[in-house]
């Protein structure tokens, strides 16, 4: 697949729609159809379609990501979410949320779980990347 | 949490600082550090003699699992107080001499304290909690942290087979316990020792007395290397010596003295009590003291030594059990009290005497009494303190020894006259085998004095020129000694502080109506007294003995001893055996075909769901309430079925592939038709991915050859999965029709209601997700971190050649 030109073309185009949209799933997953897990998902496919099409040390090129640190990264939000919540006396793992006014987006809901979301959202990705490159990688 | 928690907790917190130490401060023995803190401890714990001595009990709660009824309470009584002394005042004595035993260099100095805080913290967590879960917890900890300084020098063979042994051994009796625990709850209702004591009654009639009273024997037993479970502590002497002074004589191997003890109230009064504890402790103390007789190597001579003594220590509070049967009358429990005063005295000088073999090993390089011999001259010291050690252990006057091996004759005499129990058949086997393990007892002594220090000195066969161990390895087991000599010339000074709130916490006076113990232990009691004529029988025949010892000791050869204790003979066969029939199961169990993995779990799934469903009679399909059918699902319904029947007969891989991928499509068609975005959503990129994923994996995978197998096992493939989906279809038909038989309240209607206003977010589906069980999706994320890592440990680190794993 490494030469077909129109691949290549509607990839490159398809791939940007599909990341900005994974990331409006994200954001708006809480009100909704949407949230971290969908929106990993999206993304992750966005990227194994970047995979499939072109060859894996371009790839690495553009994306030098070491995928284990989104895990690890991810993990560590989502915990430390929970735990922040017993800093001031709550249960672990109480969510917040509050309605501010923003400058340009009006009134806004900001939520902790968001962060919880995002959380997930970075494990997720990170998971299925790094499953599907580690085979793809795979010489043996 | 009180001083009494944090006294329990601070080992541990400071097992974590002592690695930091090590390093940072190298220039001094990091055992220095450790030292502080048993010093402290005792002194506090010291502190609490008064307030006991004067009949009181210091209890301090902590809610921890109420909802369980397990917290940690802290209860310290006579007994646990007895036992906290032993623990931090031996602790700190052993620390002291491992300074000198370990030296700096070449000795992983931070693992050893560790452990032995650790051990430390976790006894003390035995001895003072008053919840028997709690105490379960701190029991198996110290059965890990012991097994670990067993195996600390663990490049040497001997050492990791020692530290497997005692593990193996006293978890599974551990576990036993823990069984036992839970039905005295079942029984009682609760954890803590007090309220089961007090309900001793509801206990008694229980049907579950003797299952319980066995499976924490059991526990207790393994603890206390009590015969046929005594085997693991003779192999655990390949820890350090001071490891061994600590562990396996002053304290670790108590715990199942302290249990039976501590329990005593529960369960004594019953024939089936009495005569297990006190036979399976006669039965030890004549075993242990007759094979001590023909080991070579100091230390093994200790370890039988030991579980002799520990055998002893367990008849004794078996006779003391029969008190509960006769309305606490002084003369039984005054074996009790011959219990609690040797505890004492064994600790003393048992203690003095491993750490002598561990000068003797330090300063020769050899604990074998056959290269050893007239180190006297070299080693006066040494030799003064082994002589008062042996002499006590071997019952002589002035030292304590002599006054608890007088009180044990005088409570096995007394048995013979305890009217039930079928003692008037069996009673006279009580005296008789004590003072013939007496006799063996006195012999071993005079074997580890004389052979060791007198005799004929052999330059040739010791690995260093012999000479006096350094002050700080002499000042433990001298304390130890002077102990002896103390308490063998002034009996009562422990009499009122320490025995008498102990042996009241093992009569409590809510049982027995004994406000006070008022106990008096005297040296002489005249010329005509029975258990005085034993002693010098005992010295007589000993002496005997032991001076004709060559003669007889081809005995141990012809009964086939010279070797190894016979019962090692079943524990090795048992762990061949183990090991032999874990392969099988293993074998039958992982083939290594996927299929095979799918048969039994699909078996199962069938077995398990089709017997609850029956059980429950869950079988209720009725048709009434089902919606109506629109067509265009009829059709999607169609087009998923032919899918599905289509992919089985592909044969190229990725066609198959996409097909399967196709039946996943069409299911998020249903999500959608059913208006449940989120989860059409999820489906669609799950599937979208995993199709990816498929589609790689088989890509660099090899052409697979074609599969032939018979048909006959294709057809039991064909019955199972029809029935896991016929079985799956019925348990939706018939949950349908049972949730409009008994309307249970939809749980989905909660979070309808509540998820805008508590969670904040109007998609339902994430607002659980997020908030409402966060905690799942939390370990959820950890599980699928944990599978990642697992995959690409699985390809990345592949063995290269053609190992088999």
């Amino acid at each position: 697949m490494k030469n077909n030109l129109s691949l290549h073309t509607i990839t490159q185009i398809a791939v940007f729609i599909v990341l900005s949209f994974s990331f409006y799933l994200l954001f708006a997953g809480h009100s909704n159809p949407g949230g971290g897990f969908i929106g990993a998902l999206m993304t992750a496919s966005a990227i194994v379609l970047l995979y499939i099409s072109f060859d894996l040390k371009t790839i690495k090129k553009v994306l030098p990501f070491y995928y284990p640190y989104f895990i690890s990264t991810g993990l560590l939000i989502a915990m430390g979410t929970g735990v922040s919540s017993t800093l001031f006396g709550y249960p672990f793992l109480t969510q917040f949320f509050e309605y501010v006014n923003l400058p340009i987006l009006g009134e806004t809901e900001l939520t902790t779980a968001l962060v919880f979301d995002i959380g997930v959202f970075l494990v997720v990705i990170g998971v299925a990347l790094l499953i599907i490159t580690t085979i793809a990688e795979d010489e043996d | 949490m009180s001083a009494l928690h944090i006294a329990i907790i601070v080992p541990f917190l400071f097992a974590l600082i002592v690695p930091l130490l090590y390093n940072k401060i190298p220039k001094i023995h990091t055992g220095w550090f450790v030292l502080i803190l048993p010093t402290i401890l005792f002194a506090y714990l010291i502190s609490f003699i008064p307030t006991l001595s004067a009949g009181e009990v210091v209890v301090r709660k902590l809610t921890w699992v109420p909802s369980l009824g397990i917290n940690f309470d802290i209860r310290l009584d006579g007994l646990s107080l007895l036992f906290g002394l032993l623990i931090t005042g031996i602790g700190a004595l052993v620390v002291l001499y491992s300074i000198f035993y370990l030296t700096k260099k070449g000795e992983a100095l931070h693992n050893f304290y560790f452990y032995l805080l650790m051990f430390m913290g976790a006894m003390l967590g035995v001895v003072l909690s008053g919840n028997l879960m709690v105490m379960y917890v701190f029991w198996e900890l110290t059965s890990l942290s012991s097994s670990l300084l067993i195996g600390y020098w663990h490049h040497r063979e001997k050492s990791r087979y020692g530290a497997q042994k005692s593990m193996l051994i006293t978890v599974t009796g551990g576990f036993a316990m823990l069984a036992g625990f839970a039905l005295l709850y079942v029984m009682t209702g609760t954890f803590t020792i007090t309220e089961i004591i007090a309900q001793a009654d509801v206990v008694a009639a229980s049907n579950l007395f003797i299952p319980a009273m066995l499976l924490i024997l059991l526990g207790a037993f393994t603890k206390s290397a009590q015969f046929p479970f005594h085997i693991w502590l003779p192999d655990a002497m390949e820890a350090p010596t001071p490891v061994s002074a600590y562990l396996h004589s002053a304290t670790m191997v108590k715990m199942g003295i302290y249990l039976v003890a501590r329990l005593s109230p529960v369960f004594s009064g019953a024939p089936e009590w009495f005569w297990i504890v006190s036979g399976v402790g006669l039965l030890t103390l004549l075993w242990g003291s007759f094979n001590a007789v023909r080991q070579t190597d100091l230390k093994s001579i200790l370890a039988y030594s030991t579980i002799s003594q520990l055998g002893m220590l367990m008849s004794m509070l078996g006779v003391g059990s029969a008190a509960a049967y006769y309305g606490y009358e002084a003369g039984y429990t005054a074996a009790t009290v011959a219990a609690i005063f040797h505890l004492i005295n064994h600790s003393t000088f048992k203690g003095s005497l491993f750490m002598v073999a561990g000068i003797v090993d330090h300063e020769t390089g050899t604990r074998d009494i056959r290269k050893l011999g007239g180190l006297m001259t070299f080693m006066p010291i040494t030799f003064t303190l082994s002589i008062i050690g042996a002499f006590s252990m071997a019952g002589i006057y002035p030292f304590n020894g002599f006054l608890s091996k007088e009180m044990f004759l005088a409570t096995m005499l007394n048995a013979t006259e305890i009217a039930d129990f079928n003692m008037q058949t069996f009673g006279i086997l009580f005296p008789v085998i004590a003072w013939v393990a007496s006799v063996f007892t006195f012999i071993y002594c005079m074997v580890l004095v004389f052979k060791t220090f007198t005799g004929k000195y052999q330059p040739e066969k010791l690995e260093k020129k012999p000479h006096e161990a350094p002050i700080g390895m002499l000042i433990p087991p001298i304390i130890l000694a002077s102990l002896v000599v103390l308490f063998g010339l002034f009996p009562n000074i422990l009499s009122h502080s320490i025995i008498e709130p102990a042996v009241q916490a093992i009569y409590p006076a809510s049982l027995t109506g004994v406000e006070h113990f008022d106990i008096h232990i005297s040296a002489w009691h005249g010329i005509d007294y029975a258990p005085l004529h034993m002693t010098i029988g005992i010295i007589v025949v000993g002496l005997l003995l032991y001076l004709t010892l060559p003669k007889w000791q081809k005995i141990y050869q012809y009964l086939r001893l010279h070797q190894k204790d016979p019962v090692n003979y079943a524990y090795d066969y048992l762990l061949e055996k183990l090991v032999v029939v874990a392969a099988k199961i293993t074998n039958i169990q992982i083939t290594g075909l996927l299929r095979d993995y799918f048969v039994y779990m699909y078996v199962f799934l069938l077995g398990l769901t089709f017997y609850t469903m029956y059980r429950f009679n869950a079988f209720a399909i009725d048709t009434i309430n089902v919606a109506p059918i629109p067509l265009y699902v009829w059709f999607v319904v169609a087009v998923v079925t032919a899918a599905v029947i289509v992919v089985p007969f592909i044969n190229n891989k990725v066609v198959a592939i996409i097909s399967v991928g196709f039946v996943g499509f069409l299911v998020s068609l249903f999500y959608v038709l059913f208006r449940a975005p989120d989860l059409a959503l999820t489906q669609l990129l799950v599937e979208t991915v995993t199709t990816a994923l498929f589609l790689l994996c088989f890509y660099h995978l090899p052409e697979l050859r074609k599969e032939k197998s018979k048909p006959t096992f294709k057809w039991v493939n064909v019955i199972i999965s029809v029935g896991v989906g016929a079985l799956v279809t019925v348990m939706a038909l018939s949950a349908l029709s049972f949730g409009n038989k008994k309307p249970f309240e939809s749980i989905s209607q909660y979070y309808i209601d509540n998820a805008h206003d508590l969670g904040g977010g109007d998609n339902i589906v994430n607002v659980i997700l997020v908030d409402f069980r966060g905690l799942d999706t939390m370990l959820e994320i950890l599980v699928l971190g944990i599978a990642a890592l697992g995959v690409v440990t699985l390809i990345k680190l592949r063995m290269s050649g053609k190992e088999d794993v």
